[in-house]
């Protein structure tokens, strides 16, 4: 190991009494690249924020942080000041916040500079230059004249700006487009080479830690659960939690046959604290997970796992001989028909031209990044904004301009087609119970095509007490199945699922993935999935169109296309896509 | 979007706004029963021919929309007309009256803003310590009083127990300390409330924990983050105080016995005054609208948002 840099020791942050990060040990050497893995809940941002030192007041830390020998749990802000900035820099998750609106880009950097370098103009186009802004000209723009990529260059350039040894970076892609990402983690690892500085990297996704981080710490529930070099982890998890982190991740380059979520969800620190925090979803679980907490212990060289036992590998699902595929196209012909679709906004171009065709019970891919017109597409599709040219056939009704039909008119074709919304939380209604919401959904169609309350929560794989409830009371991975509940509930031929799982964590991901591929075989609901994630798209459909710029730049087979596309886009995007070498453990 | 186009903008709004106005008072007063003369003899006898020479000196014979035109062409002309009651042109009652109440509005804004941001930035910062509890509740009591009671509580403590301030006149700037001060304490409650929700949304925005984390001093953090932020909601409510004040702080100034617009206003109601109420409620209107033409060219100063016109996204 290289000179110790941060040495983080029985670390805990509580809220009111109550632990939300319990024991957390950490050691990040100088010129060291660390990540800290977890889901929503683990306490790895917490984690970092006490680092920092910039816990929310509300919370309070315990235990040791020390960088380079000095205290910082319970340093004066006098003390911790000199600290941030010049040797500890902390960069944050949503560029579109992080940057203050009133001031300019330059005047970011100027700001955080060394003392006497705060006026050198020169200074601060050099490190607009290192993070790869060769223009100028941005110093003086404000953060709402830039876009997220360049605000997030911005923001690297104003933390790098007081030189620090340490660069925790909190989640610093998850806001942006896929080959954004892409772009600022390779910025990030070429800074941190030519510097020399240690980093710091927390982040939901396995992949992307393997891909850049020397040692990786997986954390669940406020603790760590197992840390070790990146390649060890990769190969051969040393706990059945790493394990079902790396199954449930869906592959660009192959289409698993069954997409295995890990059941359950995140547990709060507190109420596990005197067991292993993650027994109760656990495969492999013994009596004595439940009665005492596992401590670390050395797996092999510098390897700690928090599980008694050796992991058993993956069992192996009895594979159905092949995936189910798209459905020949019907006597009736296509289900929908979109020709020479066009929407402008203002003098903004938002779709150019679209065709697109999706035969009844066919899954078909909508691919591309904010502001190629795919969320435009899908909401002219569902007659929410009318299109500016072209025309739309749903089932042999011409839809285009559904809102200007009459009333009873749009009665009988909206049921047709139903949406699932990325975010859970905001597209269900707090104040109604999820049995209201079902219902009110179901009186919208038909007498005939209404699906009960029951029936509904049953399709989705919830329990029907679950009617009862209001949507705080559900996780975020229930709330989407409700979401998809309330779609089903008029049986829709075709179902448009804009990025359903973009706010989910990756173990739910895979559960909600595989009930959309159980709704399309089993219901014969034709999907129209939305996304921006081609490993996801690789799952859970037969065609993909690919976008950009309001045009359909490519379209085949979804296996084909991801496997030797043929646009140079398209090719971008799928070299975006950070790629781990798994081992045969965790074959899916 | 620059400030000559948006001034030039606001100009035409306040065209239309004003003739609406002033056509409104007008017949408004011209349908309320009575009418100036009987305001003018009060309870002595008088005449019909009396009174018909009266209304024929006022023209208040001839029909509604031939009096408001001959009112409206002297106004655009820069004549508003006689003040029946005080029998001297409006514009001199006015300008008598004014100076009372600008000073008044302006004293008592300069102590609103002067406490209410400095308190409600320090409420903000501190949350839920003692300070920002008191502070607080402070405000509570301060809204919960309504201003002619703080005014006789002022009073009668400043003036008339311990006898540091004069309790009567409009000539010395200390005749408007107590003034000033029962008009600002419900107004600084309010900036302080604005400002301290204003300073906690700040606070908690992920651009403040990135300037922390960046170390940079508590002053700039204080300065070019929380209070320029949060200065575009509190600038917003300021304005409306201020005009709130300029148009007539009625209670206070009778309370007081300040001869302001307000109380002038009261009184030229009641003796059905036209030429003079016209005027007074134009003046209010005027005021109301450049007083927000300010704010919003605050905004674009202070907010390059506005100033670049939030449309013009940039390239990458």
């Amino acid at each position: 190991m290289r000179d110790e840099l941060l040495r983080v020791s029985g670390l805990t942050v509580s809220l009111a009494g109550r632990r939300i990060v319990d024991d957390v040990d950490l050691v990040v050497g100088s010129g060291e690249t660390v990540g800290l893995v977890g889901e929503s809940g683990s306490g790895k941002s917490l984690t970092a924020r006490a680092v920092a030192g910039l816990l929310p007041p509300t919370l309070t830390a315990g235990g040791s942080v020390r960088f380079s020998g000095t205290e910082l749990i319970g340093a004066s802000e006098r003390v911790l000041r000199k600290f941030r900035g010049r040797r500890v820099g902390l960069l944050m998750q949503d560029p579109f916040a992080m940057l203050n609106p009133l001031l300019t880009a330059g005047a970011h950097i100027a700001e955080s500079l060394p003392r006497g370098t705060r006026r050198d103009r020169q200074e601060v186009v050099r490190r607009l230059a290192e993070v790869g802004i060769t223009n100028p000209d941005v110093a003086y723009r404000y953060p709402f004249q830039l876009s997220g990529g360049m605000r997030q260059r911005v923001a690297i350039a104003a933390a790098l700006a007081g030189d620090p040894e340490l660069l925790i970076a909190d989640e610093p892609t998850t806001a942006l487009d896929a080959t954004i990402q892409h772009e600022i983690m390779q910025l990030l690892a070429r800074i941190q080479e030519s510097r020399g500085m240690a980093v710091l990297l927390i982040t939901h996704d396995l992949r992307v830690a393997f891909q850049l981080c020397d040692r990786v710490q997986v954390m669940y529930a406020g603790r760590v659960l197992e840390s070790g070099a990146s390649k060890a982890l990769a190969t051969g998890p040393g706990h059945p939690y790493t394990l079902g982190l790396i199954s449930a991740l869906p592959a660009v380059e192959r289409t698993a046959v069954r997409l295995e979520g890990i059941p359950g969800s995140v547990p709060r620190a507190a109420d596990v604290a005197c067991q292993c925090a993650f027994a109760d979803r656990c495969g492999q679980r013994q009596d004595d997970c439940l009665t005492e907490r596992p401590p670390l212990r050395l797996l092999d060289s510098g390897r700690l796992t928090a599980c008694r036992y050796d992991v058993a590998p993956a069992a192996s699902v009895a594979a159905p001989p092949s995936v189910p595929s798209a459905r020949k196209s019907s006597a009736n012909g296509p289900l929908l028909l979109v020709e020479g679709l066009r929407k402008k906004y203002g003098q903004a171009v938002a779709l150019d031209g679209v065709d697109l065709r999706i035969e009844p019970g066919e899954r078909l891919g909508l691919v591309g990044e904010s502001g190629s017109g795919k969320t435009t597409l899908a909401r002219c599709l569902l007659g929410l904004v009318d299109p500016s040219g072209g025309s739309i056939q749903l089932g042999g009704m011409d839809t285009t301009r559904l809102r200007h039909l009459p009333a009873a008119r749009q009665r009988e074709i909206r049921p047709l087609v139903q949406c699932v919304f990325q975010d859970p939380s905001t597209s269900l209604n707090p104040a109604m119970t999820v049995g209201a919401t079902l219902a009110e959904a179901a009186a919208l169609a038909a007498e005939q095509d209404r699906r009960p309350v029951g029936e509904v929560l049953e399709l989705v794989g919830l329990p029907s007490g679950y009617a009862k409830l209001r949507p705080h009371r559900l996780s975020g991975g229930e709330k989407q199945r409700v979401a998809i509940a309330r779609a089903l509930a008029v049986r829709p031929a075709l179902l448009i699922c804009d990025e359903p799982t973009a706010s989910l964590d990756v173990s739910v991901q895979a559960h909600i993935l595989e009930l959309l591929r159980t709704v399309n075989s089993e219901l014969g609901t034709a999907l129209l999935f939305v996304t921006h994630d081609l490993a996801v798209v690789r799952q859970v459909t037969d065609r993909i169109v690919v976008l950009l710029h309001g045009k359909v730049i490519e379209t085949g087979v979804t296996a084909s296309v991801l496997d030797s596309p043929g646009h140079d886009y398209t090719r971008r995007l799928v070299a975006s896509v950070p790629t781990f070498t798994g081992s045969d453990a965790c074959t899916i | 979007m620059d400030f000559a186009k948006v001034a030039a903008k606001r100009l035409g709004a306040v065209v239309v706004l004003l003739l609406t106005l002033s056509v409104l008072t007008y017949a408004l007063l011209a349908l309320a029963p009575g009418g100036p003369e009987e305001a003018l003899l009060g309870d002595r006898a008088s005449t019909p021919e009396t009174r018909a020479a009266i209304r024929a000196l006022y023209h208040l014979d001839e029909p509604f929309p031939v009096r408001y035109w001959e009112w409206l062409t002297g106004a655009l002309s820069g004549d508003f007309g006689s003040s029946i009651y005080f029998r001297q042109p409006v514009l001199s009652v006015i300008g008598d009256r004014l100076p009372v109440t600008t000073t008044l509005a302006g004293f008592a804004i300069l102590l609103t803003l002067a406490v209410g941001i400095p308190a409600g930035l320090a409420a903000g910062l501190r949350r839920s310590g003692v300070l920002d509890q008191g502070i607080t509740f402070s405000t509570l009591v301060a809204l919960a009083f309504p201003p002619f009671g703080i005014a006789l509580v002022l009073l009668y403590t400043f003036g008339v127990a311990l006898q540091w301030v004069p309790i009567y006149g409009s000539d010395q700037i200390s005749n408007y300390v107590l003034p000033a001060t029962a008009l600002a304490m419900g107004q600084t409650a309010i900036v302080i409330r604005q400002t301290r929700a204003a300073a906690l949304d700040v606070g908690g925005q992920d651009y403040v924990t990135f300037a922390k984390a960046r170390g940079l001093p508590r002053l700039r953090i204080w300065g070019s983050y929380s209070l320029r932020n949060a200065a575009l909601p509190v600038l917003t409510v300021a304005g409306l105080l201020a005009a709130g004040n300029l148009t007539g702080a009625v209670f206070v100034e009778q309370a007081f016995s300040l001869p302001g617009l307000g109380s002038l206003l009261i009184q030229a109601v009641n003796q059905k005054d036209i030429p003079l109420v016209q005027a007074l409620v134009l003046l209010g209107g005027a005021v109301v609208i450049a007083v927000n033409l300010l704010v919003d060219l605050a905004y674009m100063v202070v907010d390059p948002r506005v100033r670049h016109g939030a449309s013009t996204r940039a390239e990458a």
